[in-house]
């Protein structure tokens, strides 16, 4: 309460008219409880950051795909995605009945953490994250425009040194799974993702070694 | 012993101070308050470091955690256009109200046959309305019409805000007009069951697409 109402002190007097003495002040209590309750109300329902989008470029869709030429990848790693696990090969694919000179592929297990997988894209793809620094010092030391910068970087994403991704997934990976992947591969500054589908030769291995 | 003298005036406190202050927060939470328009569906999205806030022009497919197919257009008149092509096709009689109110909407996730109940139900009603979303099988490609007719729709309001744009003075980008095409999953969400709408959007040879997330920590720019 604002003011605690006060009796008037003393007797009446009989008879004589008075002035009434009422103060100026008025009662702000209901405004404020209106206000505060305003404010909660507000504070609760405000939603204030706008969600964020994040684009990714999959590969055109080509009427007659020739399954005996796939592109040969020089410089890749391919990730197979599972239900909250990743597996990964680097370089060609050699399944079982067809070895490479290293014998068939194996798959390697990782996880999402800061050790895990974005060590390896860090490891695999330093060829561009150490230029990529050289570039940074240049723009910090004013010797280079932020222009060049941007667009000496996506040259650089683009070398034919720079690591390549594969995406491909299983049937149990969720959606949560698939974009942590991508985003890990996005901080790791590569510039060529692809999302494809997974070889049965693949999903094989792949069951196989989740089975251990 | 003096007796001791208590204070003759109301115990009051000046409250006005607090008024003011209550009052500024309020008007500021009000102003910076935005209001998400009510959804038939609630979607957790991933997190990413990604910092590209949503395009205004844009066609979202979404898709909720058992793989049910919804859709929306941002652009109202867009929105009309793309729903008597849609009409038109599958041979749909909708009245005038019915096509003003489906612009006003907002997500929806039913088969064409079942829009018009679906547009006269109350917003709550839309809520627990029972569906299977839109269909995408390969007999029966709603999803596939509706991003296809929507694009063009699109296209052609991004085109009238660009010439608006440009008549007003300003030198806009005509890339900023285009619509862009959205992808709303949830986390729980099979990729698979996702895959099947990129696959529709792939047809369409429309290849870039962005994924809804909510941002987090980026450690490449603290």
């Amino acid at each position: 309460m604002a003011e605690i109402a006060e009796s008037g002190g003393g007797g009446h007097d009989k008879g004589k008219k008075r002035a009434k003495k009422a103060s100026t002040r008025v009662d702000m209590t209901p405004m404020v409880d209106l206000a505060f309750l305003l404010l909660t109300f507000f504070v609760l329902t405000s939603t204030f950051s706008k969600p964020k989008v994040m684009s990714l470029a999959y590969p055109a869709k080509i009427d007659k795909p020739d399954p005996g030429k796939a592109p040969k990848l020089n410089n890749g790693i391919t990730f197979l995605l599972s239900k909250d696990s990743i597996y990964y090969y680097t370089g060609e694919f050699y399944p079982k009945d067809k070895p490479g000179p290293n014998g068939p592929t194996q798959l390697i297990s990782t996880n999402f953490s800061n050790n895990g997988v974005r060590k390896v894209l860090a490891d695999l793809n330093s060829y561009v994250l150490k230029r990529k620094e050289g570039l940074v010092r240049k723009v910090k030391a004013k010797q280079m425009a932020d222009t060049t910068y941007i667009a000496q970087l996506e040259k650089l994403k683009g070398d034919l040194e720079a690591l390549k991704v594969l995406v491909k997934t299983d049937d149990l990976a969720t959606c949560k799974n698939f974009i942590d992947l991508i985003d890990e591969v996005k901080i790791a500054e590569i510039g060529v993702i692809a999302p494809v589908p997974m070889l049965s030769s693949e999903l094989k291995l792949l069951n196989e070694k989740i089975k251990k | 012993m003096p007796k001791i003298k208590i204070p003759k005036h109301s115990p009051s406190i000046d409250m006005t101070p607090m008024v003011d202050l209550a009052f500024l927060l309020v008007t500021f939470f009000m102003l910076a308050a935005s209001f998400r328009p009510s959804e038939p569906v609630t979607v957790e999205s991933p997190s990413s470091v990604s910092d590209k806030v949503i395009p205004e022009n844009n066609i979202m497919v979404t898709l909720d955690a058992d793989g049910k197919v919804f859709f929306n257009l941002t652009d109202p008149e867009a929105r009309k256009e793309t729903l008597m092509n849609m009409a038109g096709l599958y041979k749909i009689s909708m009245n005038d109200e019915q096509i003003e109110k489906f612009s006003l909407m907002s997500t929806f996730g039913c088969a064409i046959k079942e829009l018009p109940s679906y547009i006269d139900l109350s917003g709550d009603e839309r809520k627990t309305f029972e569906t299977k979303g839109i269909p995408l099988d390969s007999l029966d490609n709603q999803l596939k019409n509706w991003i296809s007719y929507g694009n063009v729709a699109a296209l052609n309001s991004g085109k009238t805000a660009f010439e608006e744009a440009r008549l007003k003075g300003l030198s806009p980008l005509a890339e900023d007009f285009r619509p862009k095409f959205i992808i709303r999953v949830d986390s729980k969400t099979v990729y698979k069951k996702a895959e099947k709408v990129i696959d529709v959007f792939r047809e369409l040879n429309l290849n870039n697409l962005n994924f809804v997330t909510s941002s987090e920590f980026n450690p490449n720019n603290p």
